[in-house]
């Protein structure tokens, strides 16, 4: 078990990590996502050793790794793969072996091992081939055989697919199941891909400016972001400020700039709150027809119609702008173009509440 | 313009026929600069590695002067060993002046600041991931620095060749400190391409002076070629 407790880095005054906390549970796989920037890579570089913490500690199986004194035998039971795919230059078979050499194992045993991890990575007709002529995914394959090899009993990866295209990514992606299913490895894995995480994490955690917001299984995440901003990284990206006016068996009435919302919350009346609605729960009906069952109806004029490949984007102002995703048939049959006039609706069940203040932390 | 091809002709036809002369010349040469080469490897790789490695005051200084040292004029390293070795300097019992084993220190002296600096260079141009890689996979100091320089050793060759190519391709040193002498002796004599071209050339002695030229340059293409083969594979 990986236990972070109040884990803060320094790099001179630039903050990296404030007060980190986490618990990462023997064979989960554990994803770290956030923006850019947002300290993900320094987390993963303090558990491998690579940086000394400022303040706080890393626990594994209840030894604090930055005090112990054998760092170097701590680091051998954890296995690295970084974002930029790089190999050693020599062949693929010895970049495999680099770690096992490193531990002075016997010949014999690199030759099993490496095969062994060759053929998992689908490289094993290649062993002797210069790891400098392969592409970029490949390299990454080698990168992760490499580390694996050694039998980590936690594996580290930043950013795994960050520079690769969507058939490595998946590749990588499969690898990563296989490794987390077959060997029971503990995986600490890095992303700015929302998707990746909810695809591959058992558990996952957004990091915001050097902290965790939220921690908790991807659906936890996707569907009940508890803070603003996580809501906004998960994709939430209609936000609407407001003040719960009226509350009533877990339905409240949020007053926007005017406007009443129907949302369900046990936020009590009179607290400020931001509504956090998906672009695509929002549906988008003609000028005065009949909008269903949606709790939430009103009539607005379009301000936006931005193409996103087989969706579009439309921005609607109807007394506070929001953003809805539509199909281009959807566009044709409604007519939708800058200063249209349409019905905007969204269920009740589709507007996630926050509290307004729960962001300072 | 007919003279001028006239003259590359028979400078071919010397070539071709491995006429003596032309052969002897080449062949000090490249002794004369392939033995200074060896010896400031020798010094520069390793001198290369220790300046990377240790960390002390005044080491952004050193590095920074090496790199000056990168240009630093043949005639000035003429005059400077000369000093050294002429027979009222503090060497000059050993009666070097105008010997080839003058000519190799004179040429080990030229090369040794760019080779330690493309040394060090080569070492600290290592891909910082890769530097990270081996740390994580567990290597002790000792284990990390082989492997940085296993990394960094086709940089580090071409660091070599950028040594032996301005050793063979220099003329202000060798003829200072060589004098172009011409003896009856393979070993005592100090005529080298560059020197022999420049007099030569004074001569009139075109043609010959291009047969020497043709085989300077070949021996950079060769190299060259060399390098480029190792470093691809």
């Amino acid at each position: 078990m990986i236990e972070i407790t109040e884990l803060s880095k320094r790099f001179g005054a630039n903050e990296v990590l404030r007060g980190v906390d986490l618990t990462v549970r023997d064979g989960e796989i554990f994803a770290v996502i956030g923006p850019s920037g947002s300290g993900k890579s320094t987390l993963l570089r303090i558990v491998n050793l690579l940086e000394t913490p400022s303040s706080g500690c890393v626990r594994i199986d209840g030894t604090d790794i930055h005090a112990a004194d054998r760092q170097i035998s701590i680091r051998r039971g954890m296995g690295m793969v970084f974002q930029k795919p790089v190999v050693f230059s020599t062949t693929v078979f010895e970049n495999v072996a680099a770690g096992l050499r490193i531990r002075g194992m016997s010949e014999a045993a690199i030759r099993s091992r490496v095969k062994e991890a060759l053929e998992l990575i689908g490289l094993a007709d290649r062993a002797e081939q210069n790891a400098r002529t392969l592409s970029g995914g490949e390299m990454q394959r080698v990168a992760v055989a490499r580390a694996l090899v050694t039998d980590p009993v936690l594996l580290l990866m930043d950013e795994p697919t960050a520079n690769l295209d969507p058939i490595a990514t998946e590749n990588i992606e499969d690898l990563i199941r296989r490794i987390n299913r077959d060997y029971g490895t503990t995986l600490i894995l890095t992303t700015h891909d929302l998707l990746q995480g909810q695809r591959l994490a058992h558990r996952m955690g957004v990091m915001i400016e050097g902290g965790f917001a939220q921690v908790g299984t991807p659906r936890e995440i996707f569907s009940e972001p508890n803070t603003r901003s996580v809501a906004r990284f998960v994709g939430m990206e209609n936000i609407l400020e407001g003040r719960v006016t009226a509350r009533d068996r877990g339905v409240a009435t949020v007053d926007v700039g005017g406007t009443p919302v129907t949302a369900p919350t046990d936020i009590p009346a009179g607290e400020e709150v931001c509504l956090c609605i998906r672009p695509e729960d929002i549906t988008l009906y003609r000028a005065g027809a009949d909008t269903g069952s949606a709790r939430n109806a009103y009539s607005g004029r379009v301000t936006s119609v931005r193409s996103l490949g087989p969706l579009s984007h439309v921005g609607v102002d109807c007394g506070f702008a929001v953003a809805a995703l539509v199909t281009w048939k959807a566009v044709d049959d409604l007519g939708l173009c800058t200063g249209a006039e349409v019905q905007v609706a969204f269920k009740a069940s589709a507007v996630h509440v926050v509290r307004q203040a729960e962001e300072e932390r | 313009m007919n003279e001028i091809i006239e003259a590359f002709f028979q400078a071919v036809e010397l070539i071709v026929t491995l006429d003596p002369a032309v052969m002897e010349i080449a062949a000090r040469s490249l002794i004369i600069s392939l033995s200074a080469t060896i010896i400031a490897t020798a010094i520069a790789i390793p001198l290369g590695f220790l300046i990377y490695v240790h960390e002390f005051t005044g080491k952004k200084m050193l590095i920074n002067l090496i790199q000056t040292l990168y240009a630093l004029p043949t005639v000035i390293v003429g005059l400077f060993v000369f000093v050294f070795i002429s027979r009222a300097g503090p060497l000059g019992f050993l009666g070097l002046l105008f010997t080839p084993t003058a000519m190799v220190i004179a040429q080990t002296v030229l090369i040794l600041p760019i080779m330690t600096g493309l040394t060090i260079s080569a070492l600290s141009g290592v891909d910082p991931t890769i530097r990270d890689t081996i740390r994580s996979l567990g290597a002790n100091t000792r284990q990390y620095l082989a492997l940085l320089v296993r990394e960094a050793r086709f940089a580090i060759l071409a660091a070599v060749v950028v040594g032996f190519s301005r050793a063979i391709a220099e003329v202000g040193a060798a003829i200072m400190i060589g004098g172009n002498t011409k003896t009856s002796a393979f070993w005592t004599s100090t005529r080298v391409l560059t020197t022999a071209i420049s007099l030569e050339t004074s001569m009139g002695n075109i043609e010959f002076s291009m047969a020497l030229g043709i085989i300077l340059l070949a021996i950079a293409l060769v190299v060259n070629l060399v390098l480029m083969t190792v470093q691809q594979r």
